[in-house]
């Protein structure tokens, strides 16, 4: 029953938005609008539950006093004051979560510009000093692929700057042709086949081939 | 004078900045408090736009026109049971009503809205017209040779081998392309910070000073 039940339910579950996809009949299709706003609320949950986990994983860490246990007080602290504020806020505490219609900053509004987005452009920015150092070992042109992979991304990024238009116009056409042809076929090739791929899997886990999911093995 | 705000994302900034001498203890501050935050903002925005507007505001407004949101309510709680080792095994009703839905949805989005309409924009005219006819044969023959590269069943060898390989060419431009994209939103990311710093951190604070 622990197992059979949870495949059972999947296999259901995943049937009703296929069914109701090919039989436009009123009752299918309020089963799956209605699961589905159901499933937009357990989706809220397992987001949280994630939260759980960060806050399990480092409160052992504290508690163990392992290697850079500091740190891990210095997450949990951003984690509450941030939750605290969001989820107060959310339920009408603090003001809300967003701009005052005064134009005064929420705490998590104040928070979010001040501390978040500016850690967060400075860490996405730190990317383009390691790229440079990356891409000059993957540049080197050793061979056939690397001098593609090369010259399209110069071409590329000559192309969309003012720069390269005043060197000739020919950089942001062939950035044209490059993003519209030459980069869509290989997009729609990894599209299809991704997308073959995610079908055949969901299959697997609707007819409960794949049951990884709920920490059960092949033979369970 | 900066205000308190600006004073903060200044630091932070800096903070980050100085892994580029080498890694400290400010940058490993700095980061953990961005992991925390990160889950705290999610945190506000679930709680904002999706447990309030879906669960909680239908349930106080007209709890009798909407009391089978409890049941959701009740799986997505269900999830957590996970956590009392007795009950555990119940959390796994919940996922797999919620993993059977989406992978259910997922699939028919992917062929509906994937596979089948970039295989029908493949499927273009090969009968000499002008320039874009060689164009047609580019698209057709990259999206080709990109699907015998991801096919895994055949030995890349001969003719399937020799197919692959301009497969890969395809995917080197392709990737050429979103490694330039990259690099460019990185630098303009660089950029915000840079000017950030300098004209609304530094700039009050020497006018300030002298």
């Amino acid at each position: 029953m622990r197992k059979q039940v949870p495949l059972l339910l999947t296999f259901c579950a995943g049937m009703i938005p296929i069914v109701a996809l090919f039989v436009p009949e009123r009752h299918v299709s309020t089963v799956s609008t209605t699961l589905d706003s159901w499933l937009i609320i357990v989706a809220g949950f397992a987001l949280l539950l994630g939260v759980v986990n960060v806050v399990q994983m480092n409160t052992n860490k504290i508690r163990r006093k392992t290697s850079g246990w500091p740190y891990a007080v210095v997450l949990l602290a951003g984690l509450a004051i941030m939750g605290t504020f969001g989820f107060a806020g959310a339920f009408g505490g603090f003001g809300g979560i967003a701009t005052r219609l005064d134009g005064t900053s929420t705490p998590f509004d104040w928070l979010y510009q001040n501390a978040f987005l500016p850690l967060q452009g400075t860490m996405f920015a730190l990317l383009a000093f390691f790229m440079a150092s990356a891409s000059y070992r993957a540049f080197r042109a050793r061979n056939v692929e690397a001098t593609i992979l090369l010259i399209a991304a110069l071409i590329v990024m000559f192309g969309r700057i003012p720069f390269g238009e005043m060197v000739t116009k020919w950089f942001p056409l062939t950035t044209e042709w490059i993003m519209a042809k030459p980069n869509m076929a290989a997009q729609r090739g990894i599209m299809i086949g991704a997308g073959l791929g995610a079908a055949s899997m969901a299959l697997r886990v609707i007819v409960g081939i794949e049951r990884s999911y709920l920490g059960l093995g092949k033979g369970e | 004078m900066p205000s308190l705000g600006t004073w903060l994302a200044a630091f932070f900034t800096l903070c980050m900045l100085s892994f580029l001498y080498k890694d400290n203890p400010f940058f490993r501050i700095a980061e953990s408090f961005f992991a925390g935050l990160s889950l705290g903002y999610y945190i506000g925005i679930v709680a904002n736009q999706t447990l309030k507007p879906n669960l909680v505001l239908p349930l106080a407004d007209n709890f009798s026109a909407n009391w089978h949101l409890l049941f959701a309510g009740g799986l997505g709680v269900m999830l957590y049971f996970r956590y009392i080792k007795r009950v555990a095994w119940v959390s796994r009703w919940a996922l797999a009503v919620y993993v059977g839905y989406y992978v259910g949805v997922n699939m028919m989005q992917k062929l509906h809205g994937e596979v089948l309409p970039q295989v029908g924009d493949t499927m273009l005219s090969l009968s000499w017209s002008g320039i874009g006819t060689l164009w047609n044969v580019v698209m057709v023959v990259g999206v080709l040779s990109v699907l015998i590269y991801f096919y895994f069943s055949a030995e890349h060898k001969g003719a399937v081998g020799g197919i692959s390989r301009v497969g890969i060419w395809f995917l080197m431009v392709s990737f050429g392309a979103a490694f330039g994209y990259t690099v460019m939103g990185r630098i303009s990311l660089l950029i915000g910070r840079m000017v950030f710093l300098v004209n609304e951190w530094a700039r009050p604070l020497i006018g300030l000073i002298t």
